[in-house]
């Protein structure tokens, strides 16, 4: 650092890139863990390849871009990313699942934009998506949640076999989503109460996680908490998550009160699939969300709006991870109409007039 | 039989839409471009020549027609050059005149013998002084064009860095490079 | 420079007030009352100001052996010496006059001989040389002959503002705005309130804490005095709620000499509230167009420091020859508050409170917010310096920039409404054009962006040098104008001269077919 010429200020606050990685990272922990927990060593080894690789890529990248490694990769953001790509992938799915995902989200979705701060679109969102419409098979096999200690689980021998040696798993070990059996027995005629009753939900089962899904996704009582703690921690702001909360839980309730057999109601909402996740965790991203507090509430709305349009009327069961990514589009367009006003200026950067009699 | 037929519908196509822009172009030519006029009218118009072009026109000219770049013209500095390059919509690489200091003609009074040379040459009458008399540089005016510099017979032209004051200092652009960016 | 002021201080610890004012028991967050939705952005760093907050202004400033007083240390145009080099001066006097409408003249901090007038290191950030006289003292430090004591109130307002110009008060918080300029201003628009800028908001500084603490009477007594000066009625002195010694005493003080006049309010601590549209917005819900001056929307405001001097310069007939100046800093052994001579090096003040060079990592005049980094500190003290402050490397923490993540933290900050990474953005990339779209011109320098920042990216240096680019710019603009009309009217005359060339060999011609008159003629 030269000391000639440097201006104030020579005081900053304590917060550092570094610091609010690894926070975030803490926060997606105790949901990582549960997910871990009731998916058994399976989720284990893909998200560990899922992570390892995307920190490999991102080492890679930085190196063919001839940046500095060290310091880059010490950011944290390469885990981050890696983890919540981790959190999106079926707890089940084969390795190299994790690996293309990771590649597709460091390289394609951040490095190719020009690094941290660049990319247009959310990496792990990115990544989910391009594997779902790639890999419809791999990325659509659900495991149902089972107790590590019970014998049903996957020994450690099966569960290498299942991450890295292509074993199917056995029949009834796999189910659908809450989100996919509602769309599934909706399509052949059956009303909610009919489904929900067969398909074994349960609000606190649905809020603990208690149920199949992506790795990361089925427990919406930990990110919950976790997106609170951030928001404590000031690490996020409130906007995008409650708008898009809200939004969802409007709509939810709006549409459950014109049709209760038709349209399941905001806590089956809340409460299931990837919504908090999302909310608090994904949509939040800085880099990929608008800067000025009202365009959060906008985009925070666009994406609840789109994840109930697209669940509820879409062909795919769930809609956070193209939602975002619409937002996203978006966010550019919302950051240049919706800025903060100027002191002293109108919103359109025109000075405030003058009172009268002054010139 | 399918694949005959979009090569030759493509074909026929790309020979019509041709054939309109040849036309186009030979009708609708434009025998003097009128942006040389307008570049021309941009420059400084003291035809001093440090763009090694004979003046103003031919530098003009020679930016049009791409073969000089729109950091050509030292008196008119980097806000010349971002004003020209905004002008002919054309990337603008500003390295080349960054570490560019401005400059001010200077008289060694003890060797100016008044020959009236240079103030005759002075392309914006930054040269004052009568013949036999010493002769001074008005630096607000003086575009350091350096012509009065080969015409003094005795040296005692030079070109000096404009000395920097508090008025003049300005902040450097931040020196830190970003990791990683 | 801007017209504002930003100044510092802050207590840390809260005590109890009640034990203060026995009897008067009373709440303080009831006090607080203002226009709290007028309030946008700005940051809490830590305060630092235990060093100095409790320690009196030490007056017992040892003279250097001499002084460097530069001709320019005011907003406008610098300073004329009226002294020759040899001249013996005594304390107070006249030694340069301001020239034009906006400047300020110097007098003598103390008695001595003019030594030079020379080009010294100034204090500012390059340190380049600008004129300066030397002065060294005598060690006698005789006054001048001082006017009887006079009655402010029987001068007529126009005659306030011309001692107070003549007295050279400038703005004492840091933006060195001759006093008397404003005050005129603010007489002929018929403000209707005068807000004095206790804030001081800046990290490390507490002279106009001390000030407010230890002179209270003469704040007012001078808040008095500007009042009718101005022809106004109202006066609301705003200090930050971490001041509430100061706030106590300028209460009684208020109380007892003002007649309801100046009403002491607190206002919420935070940078930076110093800002002075941010206090006028918080004081009087007003806020001031783009376009426009505090006294459009009826106010005028002044540092608390400058009321201080405007009461000495009316009462006494004494002129602004010394401040009070914070000297702290994790490097300085024995931090305090010192009213020293314009003038001191500042290296000596540095030395006089025990400071150890080599713990040093930057020398930081001003608060750290805002202030101004000097390459070293043989620089004088001016009008306008708050404090000096020699940080440690620990204090600076200072490392390199890294990528901006678009986390908006700036956005937030900004008190003025920007988006500060999106003007950096552009700024790096060269489009400085593209950057005033996004309000380049209203940023205020205030820090506060930078200092949120977690990637650390100078962003407030970035929006100098785009400043001072454009400005850059616009000047080269303009001198190509000139240029081109010189040029134009080189050629003209050219033209002509060979058409009169022209016509006089013509003339000559006509005239050799007449030899005879030609003849005569010579």
């Amino acid at each position: 650092m030269s000391t000639s010429m440097l201006s104030a200020p020579f005081t900053r606050s304590e917060l550092q890139i570094q610091s609010i990685m690894l926070t975030v990272v803490l926060a997606l922990a105790p949901g990582t863990a549960w997910g871990v927990f009731i998916f058994g060593w399976p989720a284990l080894f893909i998200f560990i390849v899922t992570v390892a690789s995307a920190i490999a890529f991102e080492a890679a990248c930085l190196m063919l871009a001839g940046k500095r490694v060290d310091a880059t990769l010490l950011d944290g953001s390469a885990l981050l990313s890696g983890w919540l790509i981790a959190l999106t992938l079926p707890p089940w799915a084969p390795w190299w699942i994790g690996v293309v995902g990771a590649f597709i989200g460091i390289v394609v979705g951040k490095q190719v934009f020009g690094g941290l701060g660049q990319n247009l679109f959310n990496p792990a969102m990115l990544a989910r998506v391009a594997l779902l419409v790639s890999f419809p098979v791999e990325m659509t096999v659900w495991a149902n949640p089972i107790s590590p200690f019970s014998s049903a689980a996957p020994g450690l021998l099966d569960s290498i076999a299942i991450t890295f040696g292509g074993l199917t798993p056995a029949d009834g070990s796999t189910g659908a989503t809450m989100l996919g059996w509602v769309k599934t027995e909706f399509s052949q005629g059956r009303l909610l109460d009919q489904s929900l009753a067969t398909g074994d939900y349960g609000f606190y089962k649905s809020l603990l996680g208690w149920t199949g899904g992506s790795l990361g996704e089925t427990s919406a009582l930990f990110y919950l908490v976790g997106g609170v703690w951030l928001l404590k921690k000031q690490i996020i702001t409130w906007q995008i998550p409650f708008s898009m909360l809200a939004t969802v839980a409007l709509l939810a309730s709006v549409f459950t009160l014109l049709d209760g057999e038709r349209y399941p109601g905001p806590l089956f909402h809340l409460t299931s699939g990837a919504l908090m996740l999302g909310a608090f965790f994904i949509a939040t991203d800085y880099v990929t969300s608008p800067n000025s507090p009202v365009g959060q509430m906008i985009f925070g709305a666009g994406c609840g709006l789109l994840v109930y349009v697209i669940r509820t009327w879409g062909s795919y069961p769930e809609g956070v991870a193209f939602a975002v990514l619409l937002m996203n589009s978006l966010t550019p367009v919302i950051d240049h109409y919706v800025r903060p006003r100027i002191y002293g200026r109108n919103r359109k950067g025109k000075p405030l007039e003058l009172p009268e009699g002054r010139e | 039989m399918y694949i005959l037929f979009a090569a030759i519908s493509l074909a026929a196509l790309g020979m019509g839409l041709g054939f309109l822009l040849g036309a186009a172009s030979r009708y609708f030519k434009v025998e003097e471009n009128p942006l040389i006029d307008e570049i021309e009218a941009m420059m400084p118009g003291s035809q001093c020549g440090q763009c090694a072009f004979p003046g103003c026109r031919p530098a003009a000219e020679a930016l049009v027609a791409g073969e000089a770049p729109p950091t050509l013209c030292p008196p008119g500095g980097k806000a010349l050059a971002e004003r020209l390059a905004n002008k002919l919509s054309i990337e603008l690489d500003l390295s080349g005149m960054g570490d560019m200091v401005p400059q001010v003609a200077w008289i060694d009074e003890s060797l100016c013998i008044g020959c009236a040379r240079c103030i005759k040459l002075c392309p914006t009458d930054a040269l004052v002084g009568a013949p036999k008399m010493i002769h001074a540089v008005v630096a607000d005016a003086c575009i350091a064009c350096a012509k009065c510099v080969e015409v003094c017979p005795t040296e005692c032209l030079k070109m000096h860095p404009v000395k920097v004051n508090l008025r003049l200092w300005r902040w450097p652009k931040p020196e830190t490079a970003m990791a990683g960016a | 420079m801007a017209l504002f002021d930003i100044h510092a201080l802050w207590d840390g610890k809260l005590f109890d007030v009640q034990s203060l004012l026995p009897g008067k028991p009373f709440e303080f967050k009831g006090l607080i009352k203002g226009n709290q939705s007028k309030i946008r952005g700005g940051v809490h760093p830590e305060p630092r100001k235990e060093a100095t907050a409790d320690r009196p202004i030490d007056t017992g400033f040892p003279l250097p052996p001499m002084l460097y007083l530069a001709l320019w240390q005011h907003v406008g145009k610098p300073a004329d010496p009226v002294v020759k080099v040899g001249d013996k001066v005594l304390k107070g006097q006249l030694l340069a006059v301001s020239q034009g409408l906006v400047s300020a003249p110097i007098h003598a901090p103390t008695s001595g001989i003019v030594a030079d007038i020379m080009d010294y290191p100034s204090a500012h950030p390059s340190a380049l040389p600008t004129p300066t006289l030397l002065l060294e003292p005598d060690g006698e430090d005789r006054w001048m002959e001082l006017p009887e004591k006079i009655d402010p109130f029987s001068l007529s307002p126009e005659e306030i503002s011309l001692r107070v110009g003549a007295a050279g008060v400038v703005g004492l918080g840091g933006a060195a705005f001759p006093s008397a300029v404003k005050l005129n201003l603010g007489r002929r628009t018929k403000i209707q309130t005068l807000l004095i800028n206790g804030g001081e908001c800046e990290p490390y500084l507490t002279c106009d804490d001390r000030l407010m603490r230890e002179r209270a009477r003469v704040i007012v007594d001078g808040i008095l005095i500007m009042l009718h000066g101005l022809g106004a009625q109202k006066a609301i002195v705003g200090i930050e709620d971490n001041k509430l010694e100061a706030y106590t005493t300028m209460r009684m003080a208020a109380d007892e000499l003002s007649e309801g006049k100046v009403e002491i309010a607190l206002v919420p601590s935070f940078y930076p509230m110093g800002w002075d549209k941010q206090l006028i917005g918080y004081l009087t819900g007003k806020e001031v167009p783009a376009d426009g001056r505090a006294t459009d929307v009826g106010v005028l405001m002044h540092n608390v420091g400058t009321a201080y001097a405007v009461q000495q310069a009316i009462r006494h007939g004494k002129p602004l020859i010394s401040r009070i100046v914070t000297v702290s800093g994790g490097a300085v052994g024995s931090a305090r508050n010192i009213e020293a001579p314009i003038g001191t090096p500042l290296a000596s003040l540095l030395a006089h409170c025990d400071y150890r060079p080599e713990d040093t990592a930057r020398y930081v005049m001003g608060g750290p917010m805002m202030g101004e980094s000097l390459p070293h500190p043989n620089v004088p003290l001016v009008k306008g310096t708050c404090g000096i402050l020699a940080l440690t490397q620990e204090e600076v923490s200072a490392s390199n920039a890294k990528s901006c993540i678009r986390c908006s933290r700036c956005v937030t900050a900004c008190p003025v409404g920007l988006q500060p990474l999106e003007m950096v953005a552009r700024i790096r990339a060269g489009q400085l054009e593209q950057s005033l779209k996004f309000g380049l011109k209203d940023c205020i320098s205030c820090g506060s962006c930078s200092y949120v920042c977690p990637s650390e990216i100078p962003l407030v240096h970035y929006f100098k040098y785009a400043n001072g680019e454009l400005l850059t710019r616009d000047q080269a603009n303009h001198k190509a104008e000139q240029t081109k009309k010189l040029a134009e009217e080189k050629l003209a005359r050219l033209e002509r001269q060979k058409q009169e060339a022209a016509a006089a060999a013509a003339a000559r011609k006509a005239a050799a077919k007449k030899p005879k008159i030609t003849e005569q003629a010579a």
